[in-house]
């Protein structure tokens, strides 16, 4: 099972961090502080593994963002490899070419679109077009929702 | 799409976070940001009612806000009428605020329930769905006690969405990991393992990972999702890549799920049913076959997630254990993999062949490929992947290529990384015992240890070279003649001095009669270091020096002049004080007889477990193992067992321990049952206890298979040498389907068991009394009663205690005085005790007399703990 996952920068900075098990705030902290320096110390060619406490850390960077996840010891390392990969997918799919201000920006949209695709640290649904599906629809329904309120507002009637 | 994301963009949040990205500093941040709170807090708290849209932006700020890492003490309320919003998006960023900011605070939990509550009975999915994650994410305990129930009727309603379905398998997963007692199964069972049949891949891959879970705590209520799972995963093998659509990644059929699927049946033995065995290993015949086509792309996506279907495949091989044939193949499969160019490939192929090397049909298999896990150790880049190459090495050690090996790590110390340089020398410290045919060979390797990484040779290491030299007398000459020659450096490691001081010492009469290395020519070589040691290394070499004024009576002279200078008589550090005045008149008035017995060699040390090997499983972390947690909440506090000896200490769901235990003087004797509550044998099952000084204990062995349903009793033997204060620690391990299983349980063995309770009369007592009257002779603790005061109670409990409860002593009858002694094999300490109770106030006074002082501290703590 997945324990967490967080997206930083090359500077180190948080972008996303998503906690499948309760840690309290300084923890996270701690966790995230200590990762973001062990991983951005690494070199470009090293492999995508370690080991962390008692824990795997599987990584890979995107362009100027890394995504990290940790995982059990009986957890397998390359398909975690490739949950990250299909969430980038994603990401890009929805986006339209993700770049990192998009996460920054739209950061609510990142973790609805995570919540789809895992949850409580497993993959829930792993085809991409039913992922976006969901979330399509959900968009749809907000478009809904809005659509008459503007209607009512240009007559006057609020 | 963009358009969508974009249309419901809060402009002024976008204009906030832009903003926040242009502070030039920390501070211009903190300062933009507070701006930004007393805003929002004066719009919630404004007159004015907000509409849902506003609430929205600025509890999403408060989101983006905490994200930066700040502290957000507000907002939740207005996050949580968010929830009841009939407009989506509102609804949705408010259960993200409420995921991300979870907030005991019970008030707005009961309000949260009832948004989830109604969400979850609206029958519109994707509120279903919001309220479901929402359950997941949280997990808490208070959600569990709410929706337990439901979710589970949600997961296998026939009318019940896909996509709700798998929110509901992983929602009901994570309750069931954080409050399982919540989560009942049992009339669910079955239709929950029916969904591995589901027509909807999503279905199946959420509820193989929630049957995961399950089958691991209770594998016999999923048996039968093995032949489900057999099957699924037949189909997915066999399927040409396009059959399952969206669910095929870069040309790989269901890789998510396939891996899955092999971890469910990781839960399980090999399937007895022969048809449904030999329909499994044309499965993973199917996947080790793969592995071998050319690849149908040449996207690392391709190969990921084809190597990732190979590797769980192989940990179930290696799970069952019981193919020769396919154990092999996994073998010359991961050897492939070993020179891949793949960083990635290497290190995991040099992980997973640690595992077969320990499966009796793959271990020689493993051994061929030590000149390329040699190879790598020497020439990997990644720090990581050399330390996976020198774990495989440890692995696949034994004793046909044991000298090669630890030659391999002892050169590869020269140059490894600090990080993992103190492991390596635990390695080959346990591998150069192990593999000792001639203990020669073992000296050298240890004091070579020494030369290259004296560093990170921990004590544990060096004592044990002496242990092992002093109990094998073939050896000694040899390990004295070279340490001899070992502190003839210039530079010596001062882990070297103390093993030379130690064992030249002891046996430094064995090369005496090489004038090369005669006495003197041995003391002044000692001695020439001395001064470059620290105070621990001084003081031993102080105890080697009076050894050889008993060995050799020629250079008595010199040492008593070396003990007599001011250096060391008037030494500044206590110790090298003491010991310099002692070992000086000790030389000066003991006759040679009683030198000589004084100044014996040391008794072989009793045999016991390599403390080597206890620091690496210390240093790989016993945390690794899931019950651990479990077991520290199941540990019955200790305090029950004051004042009894029969009892359950510990309970999980596979395990249950009862012990019945007595005591005579300072022995002691433990009968403990070991229930196994599962249908399932354990296997590989020892305990080990942790021994002090103070307190010996001895474990006699215990039958490593327990049956399903079945107890073994072990018996433990008890001997209190001196007064304690640490309860012992058992230790249990064995193997419970594929999962080793660690549990450390505290014994109730406290110091008031050794305890003969003593009758006198009032007069003795009052003698006695005064007679214990110095200051730190007595502890006293006033406290407030934790339970009813109840005389017959306290009388009950006393006696448990260990006392003899003397009546007609204390002139006020509602006050208890006993007395007894604590036989420990040093000595007997005599007790007194008086309680006073004062119902009026709920409160006692405990007052303890004892001889010694720590005595009459731990029992006050222990007695004061009962009321």
């Amino acid at each position: 099972m997945m324990q967490f996952m967080l997206l930083f920068s090359r500077q180190g900075k948080l972008r996303l961090q998503k906690w499948y098990v309760p840690l309290s705030d300084k923890e996270r902290k701690k966790i995230s502080r200590d990762l973001v320096q062990t991983i951005l110390a690494r070199k470009p060619k090293m492999c995508s593994f370690l080991e962390w406490r008692d824990l795997k850390i599987v990584y890979k960077r995107y362009a100027s963002l890394y995504f990290c996840c940790a995982v059990e010891d009986q957890d397998n390392e390359l398909i975690t490899l490739e949950i990250i990969h299909r969430y980038v997918e994603l990401l890009d799919k929805y986006f339209g070419s993700v770049c990192e201000l998009d996460i920054i920006f739209n950061f609510e949209k990142a973790y609805f679109i995570l919540d789809e695709f895992l949850l409580g640290g497993e993959a829930q649904e792993t085809s991409k077009k039913n992922v976006l599906k969901a979330i399509e629809q959900a968009d749809l329904l907000q478009e809904e929702a809005e659509a008459p309120r503007s209607v009512l507002e240009e007559i006057g009637l609020t | 799409m963009p358009a969508v994301s974009k249309g419901d963009g809060m402009r002024g949040l976008a204009v906030f976070i832009s903003d926040i990205r242009n502070c030039k500093s920390k501070e211009a941040e903190v300062k933009r940001i507070n701006k930004e709170l007393a805003n929002i807090r004066s719009k919630f708290k404004g007159d004015k009612a907000l509409d849902g849209y506003s609430k929205k932006k600025y509890v999403c700020k408060l989101l983006f806000i905490f994200l930066l890492g700040h502290d957000i003490d507000f907002g939740h309320m207005e996050a949580v009428n968010l929830l009841s919003s009939n407009k989506y998006t509102e609804k949705q960023i408010g259960y993200l605020f409420i995921s991300v900011l979870v907030n005991s605070n019970s008030e707005l939990i009961r309000l949260i329930n009832n948004a989830i509550k109604n969400d979850l009975a609206s029958r519109n999915a994707t509120f279903m769905n919001l309220a479901l994650h929402c359950i997941a994410n949280v997990g808490s305990r208070e959600m569990a006690e709410a929706f337990a129930s439901d979710i589970p009727r949600i997961l296998v309603a026939g009318d019940t969405m896909d996509s709700v379905k798998q929110s509901a398998a992983l929602c009901l997963l994570r309750l069931n990991r954080t409050s399982p007692d919540l989560v009942p199964m049992g009339e669910w069972t079955a239709r929950v393992v029916h969904l591995l049949n589901d027509q909807h891949l999503g279905v199946v891959t959420a509820a193989t990972s929630l049957i995961t879970t399950l089958a691991q705590k209770s594998p016999d209520d999923f048996k039968t999702s093995v032949s489900l799972a057999v099957a699924r995963l037949s189909r997915i093998v066999t399927s040409a890549s396009i059959d399952l659509q969206d669910y095929t990644y870069y040309f790989v059929a269901a890789p998510w799920l396939s891996v899955k699927l092999l971890r469910l049946l990781q839960c399980y033995p090999p399937p007895e049913d022969a048809s449904l065995r030999s329909r499994l290993s044309e499965c993973l015949e199917t996947i080790l076959n793969k592995a071998q086509e050319p690849p149908k792309s040449k996207k690392v996506q391709h190969s990921n997630a084809k190597n990732a279907v190979l590797f769980e495949a192989i940990a179930l091989i290696i799970h069952h254990d019981s193919e020769p044939n396919l154990l092999v193949r996994a073998c010359n499969q991961l050897g492939q993999f070993l020179q891949h160019r793949e960083t990635n490939l290497r290190y995991l192929a040099l992980e997973s062949m640690c595992t077969l090397a320990s499966s009796e049909f793959s271990h020689e298999a493993v051994k061929t490929h030590i000149e390329t896990v040699i190879s790598a150790l020497k020439t990997e880049r990644d720090v990581s992947v050399r330390q996976r190459a020198v774990d495989l090495l440890y692995a696949m050690c034994d004793r046909s290529n044991s000298k090669q090996i630890v030659a391999e790590m002892l050169s590869y110390l020269e140059t490894a990384d600090y990080s993992i340089r103190e492991e390596i020398v635990l390695k080959v410290a346990i591998l150069a015992e192990k593999y000792a045919v001639d203990y020669t060979w073992y000296v050298d390797t240890i004091l070579n240890l020494i030369r290259i990484a004296g560093d990170y040779v921990s004590e544990e290491v060096w004592y044990r070279v002496i242990q092992i030299v002093i109990n094998r007398d073939d050896v000694q000459g040899y390990a004295a003649k070279t340490v001899f020659e070992a502190l003839q450096a210039p530079a010596c490691h001062e882990n070297l001095v103390k093993v030379g001081g130690y064992i030249l010492g002891e046996f430094g009469n064995l090369i005496a009669g090489d004038p090369r290395s005669s006495p003197l020519v041995q003391f002044n070589l000692l001695h020439s270091k001395f001064h470059l040691c620290s105070v621990p290394t001084r003081a031993l070499l102080l105890s080697a020096y009076i050894k050889f004024i008993n060995l050799f009576p020629e250079v008595k002279g010199t040492i008593q002049d070396v003990l007599r200078s001011d250096s060391q008589l008037r030494n500044a550090d206590v110790e090298l004080q003491q010991r310099a005045v002692e070992y000086l008149r000790l030389s000066c008035i003991a006759s040679t007889d009683i030198l000589a017995t004084v100044l014996e060699e040391m008794p072989p040390f009793p045999e016991r477990e390599s403390s080597i090997l206890a620091k690496l499983k210390k240093k790989k972390g016993s945390s690794k193992l899931p019950d651990m947690d479990d077991s520290r909440k199941n540990v019955n506090g200790s305090a029950e067992f004051v004042c009894k000896n029969n009892g359950v200490i510990y309970e999980n769901q596979l395990l249950q321990i009862g012990l019945k235990s007595e005591y005579r003087q300072n022995l002691g004797r433990m009968y403990v049952f070991y229930g196994n509550k599962t249908s399932t044998q354990f296997q590989s099952f020892s305990t080990s206890v942790s021994t002090t000084l103070q307190l010996n204990v001895q474990e006699k062995p215990v039958d490593p298979l327990i049956e399903a349903g079945a107890q073994v009793q072990q018996i433990l033997n008890i001997e209190c040498v001196s007064d304690f204060s640490d309860a012992p620690v058992l230790n249990i391990q064995f193997r419970y389907g594929g999962t080793l299983q660690n549990i450390a349980v505290k014994l109730p063995v406290m110091l008031n068991k050794f305890f003969q309770p003593t009758e006198m009369t009032s007069q003795d007592f009052f003698q006695r009394w005064k007679q214990l009257g110095a200051p730190q002779q007595e502890v006293q603790k006033i406290f407030i009663a934790k339970n009813q005061m109840d005389t017959d109670v306290t009388k009950a409990k006393l006696l448990g205690f260990g006392v003899a409860l003397l009546d007609g002593v204390d002139p006020n009858p509602v006050n208890f005085v006993g007395a007894g002694i604590i036989h420990t094999k040093t000595t007997q300490v005599g007790c007194l005790l008086r309680l006073e109770p004062n119902t009026q106030a709920q409160m006692y006074r405990l007052t303890l007399r004892t001889s010694k002082e720590s005595v009459s501290q731990r029992l006050c703590e222990l007695l004061s703990e009962q009321f």
